[in-house]
């Protein structure tokens, strides 16, 4: 065999591997696709694996008012929006500090910026809600937004370093053109570095607020009973399901099933999997970056 | 002031860029962190002025690991979910970017849907999808090797058995790492293997003399991310007994903030596990 028929076989087993690793990827989420639209009579037959015999809307209607959509999403929207924006502009700023200034305890400052990467956030869970319960923070969307202002959001460090990268690759003559025609250090930021860093700005953005529509952890108990996002209620919707459509009796009339769970799973993710279908480039290509920096 | 040095201006206006993260620091991490720490030996009360301690020693750290019925069982569930899947996930991503950087065809799309579970993933839909048996991709009992391996001692088959079980998950939690390890493998310049093939190296010295060496920067980074992301994930059962504790009318705050901090230890430990098997050895020499 010459060298070159065995290059392409290598080439198309390792196609078909990779097409078989994307099948296992994506199995949940067909999977979860085509339960969502079974009715109690396909998911009870056996002989409907995969494609439901008629077209049935019902599990969404009844996961869209479980869920309450209508409210959840704008909750969902405000508690990732707003704080995403505040991460990514002070990360951006502490980024710069570090990155071109010198001044005593800088090291020590960077240090403690990765070691405050590798702290879980339910170790400090207790007293961040002591002290919210104490200002008054508790239920109010500010027990996510001070955090994100003050550079203690979900995963700051990451943003940090990545940005830290980026600033440092800038040329540092830009900045000095820009000192001699007589701008201050933070006009120069704002005027000169914010446009060149437009693409870093837009990949923090973009993986603040997924990262922010995820995190329930906090949001379940920090923001109290009036803002509930979607993830938070797609947590509890098992409890909402059964106060909402109580069973009188052992008959399966109103029992809760896959069916309408998988709906209310794929609620929860479709505005996520419109962002990503559109952007999925600048999501890989900023994790990409972010791995040349983790030398 | 216009006398007054550059640098030291320059120092100013430095820290005036860091303050906020400074002062957020020290208020929501620093000082939350040790103030855990110090709940930890105390007994809560509630009283009209706020709160009460009194110090009671390392009794909820006695009480997590002899009394409770149900801590320690988590506690060990937990050291076994990270302990099994951190090496996995970093075997399968690298293995994957591998693959994926050899591909002349279709590499963006593929990498477009590893990377995907990154951007969906959250507590609530992870276990929606695990109770409703979406992450379950075939019946591992239909495989002759399952079968076989179920008849082995437990202390034997049991890595190879959680592989089958937690396929789709341990492949969910690799979507990172696939992108570092890729990023890692496209700066190996192609002229060192074909260098190689010329002094006649096949594709399994070129991984172990080559690609190995060259990516373990990346492994360790990968490996440490790996252990943060699954012990801050809120599926997690210690983090679930955290937060169910939290309010726990016998022991309120004090007892969460001492399985805080067991977590928090752990996470160390695993880390520093990490760092000793990763570590670089020519350096240390």
């Amino acid at each position: 065999m010459s060298r070159k028929t065995k290059g392409l076989i290598t080439k198309i087993v390792i196609f078909i591997i990779l097409l078989g690793i994307a099948y296992a990827y994506l199995h949940p989420l067909i999977y979860m696709v085509s339960i969502s639209f079974m009715s109690m009579r396909d998911l009870a037959n056996p002989i409907v694996s995969w494609i439901p015999t008629e077209l049935y809307l019902d599990n969404f209607k009844t996961a869209w008012k479980v869920l309450d959509v209508p409210n959840s999403i704008w909750d969902s929207i405000e508690m990732s929006i707003i704080p995403a924006i505040f991460q990514t502009i002070v990360t951006a700023l502490v980024a710069y500090g570090l990155a071109r200034f010198e001044f005593p305890l800088k090291r020590l400052i960077f240090f403690f910026v990765i070691a405050a990467f590798i702290i879980p956030v339910q170790v400090t869970y207790v007293p961040k809600y002591i002290l919210f319960a104490r200002l008054k923070l508790v239920g109010t969307p500010w027990s996510t937004f001070l955090p994100a202002m003050l550079g203690q959001g979900v995963k700051s460090s990451i943003f940090i370093l990545l940005y830290y990268r980026f600033f440092s690759m800038i040329p540092i003559a830009f900045e000095e053109a820009a000192e001699i025609d007589g701008a201050n250090r933070f006009e120069i930021f704002y005027k000169v570095i914010l446009p060149m860093s437009i693409p870093m700005i837009v990949v923090t953005f973009l993986f603040s607020f997924v990262w922010y529509w995820n995190e329930t952890y906090m949001a379940a108990v920090f923001n109290g009973d009036n803002i509930k996002t979607l993830p938070v209620m797609l947590r509890d919707f098992v409890n909402r399901y059964t106060a909402m459509f109580p069973t009188r009796d052992a008959s399966v009339e109103n029992r809760i099933n896959e069916g309408i769970r998988m709906a209310a799973t794929l609620i929860t993710i479709i505005p996520l999997l419109i962002v990503y279908t559109i952007l999925q480039r600048r999501f890989v290509e900023g994790i990409e970056r972010a791995g040349i920096t983790g030398e | 002031m216009t006398m007054m040095k550059k640098k030291t201006r320059r120092a100013i206006t430095g820290y005036i860029f860091v303050m906020p993260w400074l002062i957020g620091f020290i208020l929501l991490t620093i000082y939350p962190l040790f103030y855990s720490l110090f709940l930890s030996f105390q007994d809560v009360n509630f009283s009209t002025e706020g709160i009460k301690t009194t110090f009671v020693g390392l009794k909820h750290y006695n009480y997590a690991f002899r009394v409770d019925t149900q801590f320690p069982t988590l506690y060990v569930q937990s050291l076994i979910d990270i302990g099994l899947s951190v090496p996995l996930i970093i075997i399968f991503s690298l293995i994957i970017a591998i693959l994926l950087n050899q591909a002349f065809f279709g590499r963006t799309f593929f990498r477009a849907v590893y990377f995907l579970p990154v951007v969906i993933i959250s507590g609530p839909v992870l276990s929606e999808l695990l109770t409703n048996r979406a992450l379950s991709i075939v019946d591992p009992n239909s495989f002759f090797v399952y079968r076989f391996l179920s008849t082995l001692p437990s202390f034997i088959n049991f890595p190879f058995l959680y592989i089958f079980d937690n396929l789709i998950t341990i492949l969910w939690f690799s979507g990172v790492q696939i992108v570092f390890f890729l990023a890692g493998l496209q700066r190996i310049s192609t002229n060192i293997y074909e260098a190689a093939q010329i002094d006649g190296a096949n594709a399994w010295v070129i991984f172990w003399k080559i690609i190995l060496p060259l990516i373990k920067p990346f492994v360790l980074v990968n490996a440490i991310y790996t252990i943060v992301d699954l012990s801050s994930f809120p599926n997690n059962p210690i983090n679930t007994s955290i937060a169910t504790n939290m309010f726990n009318f016998q022991r309120p705050y004090a007892y969460s903030s001492a399985l805080a901090w067991v977590h928090f230890l752990t996470t160390l430990g695993f880390i520093l596990v990490a760092l000793l098997l990763l570590r670089d050895r020519r350096r240390a020499l």
